[in-house]
This record gives C-alpha cells, sequence and structure tokens, in this order.
C-alpha cells in the first residue's frame, strides 16, 4: 500500500481521517484541524468527571483484549499518595496489525492529546509511549511532535496553563514481541528483561516502578479526545451490531487481498463486505482463512468469515476473538501447514522462556510442523500437536503460549487435509531437514 | 566478564553524556535508563561490545552480569560486530504470504552475504531475518539501518542496495 490512501466510502474515519496528510503532522496543523481542545475541555472537568464519560460511551482497548477503558482508568487509587503513572502501549508487534504505527505516522499531536487527557483522568504526571525499536519513522515524527508540544506549553510544568505538570517520554523498545504484554512492557521501562509479572497484583496497585499505573494501546489512548469532543452518547450510537461494542475499529488488511491497508469502520460492519467490497481479493482468487484479530487468534474458514461481524461478541461467536484487528487474509493458494509453520516460528522465537510450557512447547510445535512439512510427518503427529495446543493454553504467565496454540489447534481442525496431505506424500516436502 | 581496557573509547562523554543525564532525569531509578543507554552505545559503536557493558554498569550503578543479561534479551542490541549497514527483512507470515522469502533471499544474493546473520567478506551489510515489522499491509518492509523501507520487491533490491555504500 501507499499514500495518499483514499478513504473507501463504506469507512467511518474518525482516527483514520488524516493518514497520508503530511499537514496534520505539525501543531499548528493539528490546532486548526480542531486539536487540543478536547485537551483543553478535560483539564477544566475533575478527573472522575472524564473518567464517567469514557465509561459512558462505552469505550473497550484496541489492545486486544476489548477491557472497558473507562473502567480501568477508575481502578486507579482515589487519592494520590503516591506518583501514578500511565503507560501507552506502542509495541505493536502482533503480527497483521499496523494501525498504531500509522496513527503515529500521521496523526502525532493525536496521540499526545490522548496520553494529556489520560494523564489527568488518572492523576497522574509522567506518560511513557513505549514505541517498538524497529518504527523508527514513527520514533522521529512522535519525537518531533513531542518537542513541539513542549515548546507551545501543551506539556511541560505549566501544562496548557494550568500550573500542573503533564510529561510525555517516549521509551524505545529494542527487539521483543512480550514487550507488548503489559506487565513485560513495565519491566522494560524499569530496565529489566520483558518478563510478563503474576497478576495480582494488578498494574493498578503496583504498576510501573511499583506505583500505580495505567497501561492502554495507542488506539484507545487516541479515541478518547474524540469522546469529549462529541459526547459519550454520540460515540456509544457508533455501533451497526450490539451496544457491547460500540465505536469505530481500525483493520489492518492485509497477506492475499488486493487493497492492503488500514480501514476504519463502525463495529459490528460485516467481515464478509470488508474483505470483498473493500480491500478485495486479488483477481480470480478465492477466500480461505482468516484471522480477523492478528496472527494469535484462531483462524476461521471461508463460510465462518462470511457471517462474521465484526466486533467483539460477532468474532467470538464465530469461534475466533477481535483481538488487534491485524486482519490475515489467506486464499485459495495459501499453504496453510506452511504459514502456521511460520507463526509458529515467531512464537517460539518470541517466547521469553519464563515458563516451561511455553519455552518448550513452542519450540517442540515448531520441530512437529517441520517433521511435517519435509514429509516425514506421521498422522499422531497431529494429535501430539493437538495435545500440545491444550497443555500450551491457560497455564503460562501471559498468553504467548497460548496465541501459538491458537493457530495450530484451529487450523489443523480446519484444514486437517492439507496436513495429510504432507504426511501421505499426496504433497510434495516444503521443507528440507537436515 | 572483561575489565575495560585502555584502548576503549567510552560512550557516556561530551554530547552523550548530556544526552545520557537527559535521559536519566525521565525516570524515577538510574535502572530505568538502561534501555536508552544501551542505545547510545550502539549508535557510537554500532554494538555493544563487553567493555561497553561494564561502562553501561558502572554509569547506572548496576552490575555488569545483570546489563549482559539485559542485552541478551533484546534481539536488536547487536552482541558482536556488524556490517556497515545491518538490514533486517520481515518473513513473517503476512509478508510471507506475499513473497518475503524471495526478498530475503534477494538481499543474501545481492549483498554477498551468503547466510543470514552473516556479514558480507567487504564488511558492507549484515543480513537478518527479523519477525514482524509491524508494517504488514506494505509488504515487504526492510529496516536498512533506521531507514524504514516499505513494499519492497526482490528487483528492486539491486537498486536499493546502491544507496548504502
Amino acid at each position: 500500500m501507499g499514500y495518499p490512501h483514499k478513504p473507501h466510502a463504506r469507512e467511518t474515519v474518525l482516527l483514520s481521517q488524516y493518514f497520508g496528510d503530511p499537514d496534520a503532522r505539525s501543531y499548528a496543523g493539528w490546532v486548526k484541524r480542531g486539536g487540543y481542545q478536547a485537551l483543553r475541555q478535560a483539564l477544566a472537568m475533575k478527573p472522575a468527571e472524564v473518567i464517567d464519560v469514557v465509561k459512558e460511551a462505552g469505550l473497550r482497548g484496541r489492545g486486544g483484549a476489548g477491557f472497558p477503558a473507562g473502567m480501568k482508568w477508575s481502578f486507579m487509587p482515589k487519592e494520590k499518595s503516591r506518583p501514578h503513572y500511565l503507560c501507552c502501549n506502542a509495541d505493536e508487534s502482533e503480527p497483521g496489525t499496523f494501525k498504531d504505527r500509522e496513527i503515529m505516522r500521521w496523526t502525532p499531536h493525536a496521540l499526545i492529546e490522548g496520553c494529556a487527557v489520560a494523564l489527568h483522568a488518572i492523576q497522574a504526571e509522567v506518560a511513557y509511549i513505549y514505541i517498538r525499536g524497529e518504527f523508527t519513522e514513527a520514533i522521529r515524527v512522535m519525537q518531533g511532535a513531542l518537542d513541539e508540544a513542549y515548546k507551545e506549553g501543551v506539556l511541560g510544568a505549566n501544562a496548557m496553563g494550568t500550573g500542573r505538570r503533564l510529561d510525555v517520554w517516549i521509551h524505545r523498545g529494542a527487539g521483543a514481541y512480550i514487550c507488548g504484554e503489559e506487565t513485560a512492557l513495565m519491566n522494560s521501562i524499569e530496565g529489566k528483561r520483558g518478563n510478563p509479572r503474576i497478576r495480582p497484583p494488578f498494574p493498578a496497585q503496583v504498576g510501573v516502578f511499583g506505583m500505580p499505573t495505567t497501561v492502554n494501546n495507542v488506539e484507545t489512548i487516541t479515541t478518547v479526545p474524540h469522546i469529549l469532543n462529541r459526547g459519550a452518547a454520540w460515540y456509544k450510537g457508533l455501533s451497526l451490531s450490539n451496544p457491547k461494542s460500540a465505536g469505530t475499529k481500525l483493520f489492518s488488511i492485509c497477506g492475499h487481498v488486493a487493497r492492503p491497508g488500514n480501514y476504519e469502520v463502525t463495529m459490528g460492519f460485516p467481515l464478509r463486505e470488508l474483505l470483498y467490497d473493500v480491500a478485495g481479493l486479488r483477481p480470480g482468487r478465492t477466500l480461505k482463512a482468516v484471522q480477523p484479530g492478528g496472527s494469535s487468534v484462531p483462524l476461521i474458514t471461508r463460510e465462518e468469515a462470511e457471517t462474521c461481524l465484526l466486533d467483539y461478541e460477532g468474532c467470538v461467536a464465530v469461534g475466533t476473538q477481535l483481538g488487534s484487528g491485524g486482519m490475515i487474509v489467506y486464499d485459495d493458494s495459501a499453504d496453510m501447514v506452511y504459514q502456521i509453520m511460520r507463526l509458529a516460528r515467531f512464537y517460539a522465537h518470541e517466547s521469553c522462556a519464563q515458563c516451561t510450557q511455553c519455552r518448550e512447547g513452542t519450540g517442540w510445535t515448531v520441530r512437529i510442523l517441520e517433521r511435517i512439512l519435509s514429509g516425514k510427518g506421521e498422522m499422531q503427529d497431529l494429535d501430539l500437536l493437538l495435545d500440545l495446543g491444550e497443555q500450551m493454553t491457560g497455564k503460562t504467565i501471559c498468553v504467548l503460549s497460548d496465541s501459538c496454540a491458537a493457530p495450530v489447534v484451529s487450523g489443523i481442525k480446519k484444514f486437517r487435509n492439507e496436513f495429510e496431505a504432507y504426511i501421505t506424500g499426496a504433497r510434495k516436502p516444503a521443507l528440507a531437514l537436515a | 566478564m572483561k575489565q575495560t581496557t585502555s584502548d576503549y573509547q567510552p560512550v557516556f562523554v561530551g554530547e552523550r553524556r548530556r544526552r545520557l543525564d537527559e535521559v536519566l532525569a525521565r525516570y524515577p531509578t538510574r535502572r530505568g535508563a538502561l534501555l536508552p543507554a544501551l542505545w547510545l552505545v550502539q549508535d557510537a559503536h554500532g554494538w555493544i561490545s563487553d567493555e561497553a557493558m561494564v561502562e553501561v554498569a558502572e554509569t547506572l550503578g548496576l552490575t555488569a552480569a545483570y546489563v549482559r543479561g539485559v542485552v541478551t534479551f533484546y534481539t536488536m542490541y547487536h552482541q558482536h560486530p556488524v556490517g556497515r549497514h545491518v538490514i533486517q527483512v520481515c518473513t513473517t507470515s503476512p509478508c510471507n504470504l506475499c513473497g518475503a522469502e524471495g526478498v530475503a533471499e534477494a538481499f543474501l544474493k545481492h549483498t554477498g552475504c551468503g547466510d543470514l546473520g552473516a556479514t558480507s567478506p567487504d564488511g558492507r551489510f549484515t543480513v537478518i531475518e527479523v519477525e514482524c515489522l509491524g508494517a504488514c499491509g506494505f509488504a515487504t518492509p526492510v529496516l536498512v539501518d533506521d531507514d524504514f523501507i516499505e513494499n519492497v520487491t526482490p528487483e528492486k533490491v539491486p537498486g536499493l542496495l546502491q544507496r548504502y555504500p
């Protein structure tokens, strides 16, 4: 894909309205587009009032878990006896997902404004935006915008002339998928290895540097100013399906599609229409499988995809999850066994190795899949993979292990014939093992 | 771990010391500045040597063993010298579906690196396969040093390499 990237008529552009518009990147350009009005409004409200508006709007976390954002904020201590922190999760590393990158590249001030509003709501002074190390351009753009925000008095010791201190710093990651997990992210900010922590205690009690902390995804935080500008009722009304899923969602569509890119639609939008009418399949191809929420969610078949409504509940109804909205599309040319092996390799590479089920399970999964792809697999390997998947699910500190198992288990259940073809020799080996 | 030798060029002097002090002010603990400090080291030396780990440890009040533990956790910190230009090619599934393995092969062929992770005999390039660069809609994304390059195809590789003498 590339820019300019004109929105499709079926999109509802809120966060992506200015993607591809370089003028929106500057402070002056952002203010001209209505920027920082929501922050001014928020700073005139009590923190609890801001939280109530976000609660009423029904905004749910866009990083993958879908936890109600206002409720998460309300878990922070009401009485401030210790420093509070905000961590903005910009570690976007889930294969298939590339939305936060575009928010930061094109509308850095939108994220800064959202962070400042969130800081006020949770009574914190310091926010760390944890950006994955590979996002060199996003880091440059965000740093430039932060420098401007300090110069213009949006941030700093007298933020927006209120006499309050608001600081937003970039913390650059260094190549570790697991640091997108919120407790690993906090450890990484503290200068530690990115190992996830056991919960409880939850971040709102014991977070970064041991202090009460809220961790929110870039897309979630960037949505908040829109809610303040136009009201909770308006936002809650943005839904084509059910009131539990409100607002717009950015879908990063990639893999076998004619027009890959970020598309923003109202919750409850039919997957079928987004895929067939908006992003489009490649000419002459038919759909085989989709992972609607990034590489960690179960694969769904063409039939399931065609009935799926894109919201939290609609994805669960067809056996998968909305996740981060990173939609990986596989058409009839895809070798599902090979691609599932590549996903398993990803998780094996990214396992922090704390938990046995994950450290051993991801590696073992890869070796079995490679054996099958090399033509040396046996039918019992499929049962072994399913059993392994079960042992890797719900038993570890974080869900990386579960995430590796999800595409493997769903892949074997739904595309078993492709695995069997390698085992019986009906299909030529795709790998040569030493 | 090796002690600092006399020919070692310290990282945290002058401008880089000033930048580290600026970073230190952003964290309530000195350890919080560890990842940024390691980035400063890599910017200065191209990789993170044993001596540099000792310097970072002494500067931040940590042990060298602790610093090594952190360095080895994060894949972007190089623990050995690399080529003048480091090329990272994404080959994870979404890009893989779009032909990323062919792009990685083209880089290996045209740089003369031979194998993934190896440096070309002239010391110019190191090619690494990387897991998901987070730009799946721009297949195949490639990171050359700090330049994030989108929509790379095998045909574009020779022209692209010319920009990195």
